[in-house]
């Protein structure tokens, strides 16, 4: 019998309104965290202006808690602002576990609050559990995804932790479950002038199917080449999936963007469908594809490691085997 | 114009598909991978030296690592960089990125009356990002990571950083603390006058006493996250082997993605 653990945060990122999924992701593994630390607390931290009506979607996906700081000068995420509030709301509550999407902006803030409070966190988390001498295991990738190593931090306090979206299961969201919002202030900014000043956000969604909420991806390497690319739009549009690419196939400026781009420093997809064209399979790609549910794999070379992580392998030219799958697909639809 | 490259020595990512974990000792094996600059402390340079162009001054890489680094150091001196600021002492085993953040901000001061602290977003080896926030907070300058712009108009910086699916403007000033991203610029190649030239820039080694650091804020003893088990990922796939003409295989994936329930 170990003590209990002490209240788990999760950080609910938003912008302009919406909460990222990885936030709600977090919550899903902070509900679990808490079930084998003895039942402690999870509580969501919610910086913004006008953000209120979000606390409720926090509650339903596990949430005990919501800290609310609802200020116009968290209107604009900036990490100096958001950090100087996240840092009083630490200092005052005492949380044993602090969670951070490893999004863009929940890196930068995570690693700005840990240096002020001078403790531990570990980065880009594939998996967080509670060993069985009930210490807080936070396990990170190395050398792209290659090696994994176990993180601890026993004696600073809290324990912070971030996770790349897409690695955990977002929680069935149950609007039967209560909570409590506590409303908190951004005091802290009273006196404070910042000498960043974030100008102005452009965001753009990309019109297609955004590839981590896509039931099928079908992605490609550098075995597929610039003439054979388009055939992989037509593929996944006949599944109504979403293409996606490896590195070389985005520097060789074939697909459509650094969105399309999976692993490492690209995005984690767990389609119920990942089916790969002309991939070799380093370590960067592997790491944000391999938790799909069926994986096939079509490259020209028997040897290439994409085959370890597949449930399906073809060795073929996946330039000459892209037309005939196509064929095969449109025949089959057209009965 | 002061500028102070953070730059860290990786093995060169080309081969990390061949790295392993001997089973006896549980420590990683990658004998024989060359060092590298880490891939995206290159772009830093790069920026660095465009600013140095348009303003005059120095670039001064930093770098904490083993005594052996300079032979990588000196690529970056090759490409420009005028000086080079080794940060090594075996008390600087094992640090993570808060005790990293500490010793290069100890080396930072030591060099003093820098304008500007540019780094990679990320290493190749470990990638946390941490480095470029954490560095900021413990020099106490404004800081940003994953800049795609930088420009510097009558002493206000105007920069580009990533998000997902876009990017934020911000303006700020000098100093800063700013860890770039691949897209803002593409490295230059060494030339040869610029090697030979690198073997005669002036190269300062500092340790934990020149330095000032308390041995106990630094290495393993100063980290608040501790390293435990390494291990490989398991990915427990079949690898079932789909053979005969191609349109039959293709009649097998067909199969599978009906059964899968992505196909009707």
């Amino acid at each position: 019998m170990h003590q209990q653990l002490g209240a788990v945060w999760v950080l609910a990122e938003q912008t302009g309104g919406r909460l990222a999924e990885v936030s709600l992701e977090l919550l899903g593994k902070a509900r679990e965290l808490a079930s084998h630390g003895g039942g402690s607390l999870i509580s969501a931290v919610l910086m913004g202006s006008g953000t209120v009506f979000l606390a409720e979607e926090l509650i339903a996906c596990g949430a005990d808690k919501v800290f609310l700081v609802d200020d116009p000068r968290l209107e604009l995420y900036q990490n100096d602002t958001y950090a100087l509030v996240l840092e009083a709301l630490i200092k005052k509550h005492r949380p044993e576990i602090v969670l951070c999407g490893a999004t863009y902006r929940g890196s930068e803030l995570s690693a700005t609050v840990a240096a002020r409070l001078e403790t531990g966190l570990a980065a880009h988390c594939v998996d967080l559990y509670i060993n069985d001498r009930g210490e807080f295991v936070q396990v990170v990738p190395a050398f792209g995804g290659m090696v994994l190593g176990d993180i601890l931090c026993p004696k600073a306090r809290p324990q912070m932790a971030s996770v790349k979206p897409g690695m955990f299961q977002k929680p069935e969201r149950d609007t039967a479950r209560t909570g409590e919002v506590i409303k908190e202030t951004a005091a802290v900014l009273n006196d404070y002038k910042s000498p960043l000043k974030a100008v102005r956000t452009v965001q753009s969604q990309p019109p297609e199917l955004p590839l981590e909420k896509a039931e099928t991806v079908v992605a490609g390497g550098w075995g597929v080449g610039a003439d054979a690319w388009p055939l992989l739009d037509r593929i996944a549009g006949e599944l109504a999936g979403a293409v996606g690419c490896t590195r070389p196939a985005l520097d060789e400026g074939w697909a459509r963007g650094e969105h399309t781009l999976i692993g490492t420093s690209g995005k984690t997809v767990r389609p119920r469908v990942y089916i790969g064209f002309g991939v070799s399979g380093s370590t960067h790609h592997i790491v944000g594809m391999k938790d799909s549910g069926v994986i096939i794999n079509i490259n020209i070379d028997p040897s290439a490691p994409i085959f370890q992580v597949s449930d399906y392998g073809v060795v073929a030219d996946a330039k000459k085997f892209l037309p005939v799958l196509l064929e095969k697909i449109r025949e089959h639809k057209g009965k | 114009m002061n500028i102070a490259v953070c730059v860290k020595p990786v093995p060169d990512p080309k081969h990390y598909d061949q790295i392993t974990i001997d089973p006896e000792t549980k420590l990683l094996k990658r004998q024989g991978m060359s060092m590298v600059i880490n891939p995206v402390d290159k772009n830093a340079i790069e920026a660095a030296l465009q600013l140095k162009e348009r303003f005059g001054g120095k670039v001064v890489l930093v770098s904490m690592a083993p005594p052996d680094a300079r032979e990588t150091l000196i690529e970056g001196l090759a490409m420009g960089a005028d000086e080079a600021c080794l940060l090594s002492d075996r008390a600087f085993v094992g640090s993570d990125t808060l005790a990293t953040a500490r010793v290069l901000a100890a080396g930072l001061k030591k060099i003093g009356e820098l304008d500007l602290v540019l780094t990679g977003s990320e290493s190749a080896d470990s990638g946390t990002s941490h480095i470029p926030s954490q560095l900021g907070e413990l020099i106490g300058f404004p800081h940003l990571n994953c800049l795609t712009e930088l420009n510097l108009e009558v002493s206000i910086l105007k920069m580009k950083t990533k998000i997902e699916n876009g990017y934020v403007e911000y303006e700020g000033s000098l100093p800063m603390v700013l860890g770039v991203a691949r897209e803002i610029n593409t490295p230059r190649y060494t030339s040869l006058m610029g090697v030979v030239a690198a073997q005669y820039k002036p190269f300062t080694s500092w340790g934990l006493s020149d330095l000032g650091l308390d041995p106990a804020s630094v290495g393993l003893a100063g980290s608040p996250t501790q390293p435990g088990d390494l291990h490989m990922p398991k990915h427990g796939r079949k690898s079932e082997m789909l053979e005969g003409e191609t349109g039959d295989i293709a009649g097998k994936i067909i199969a599978i993605l009906r059964s899968a329930g992505v196909l009707a």
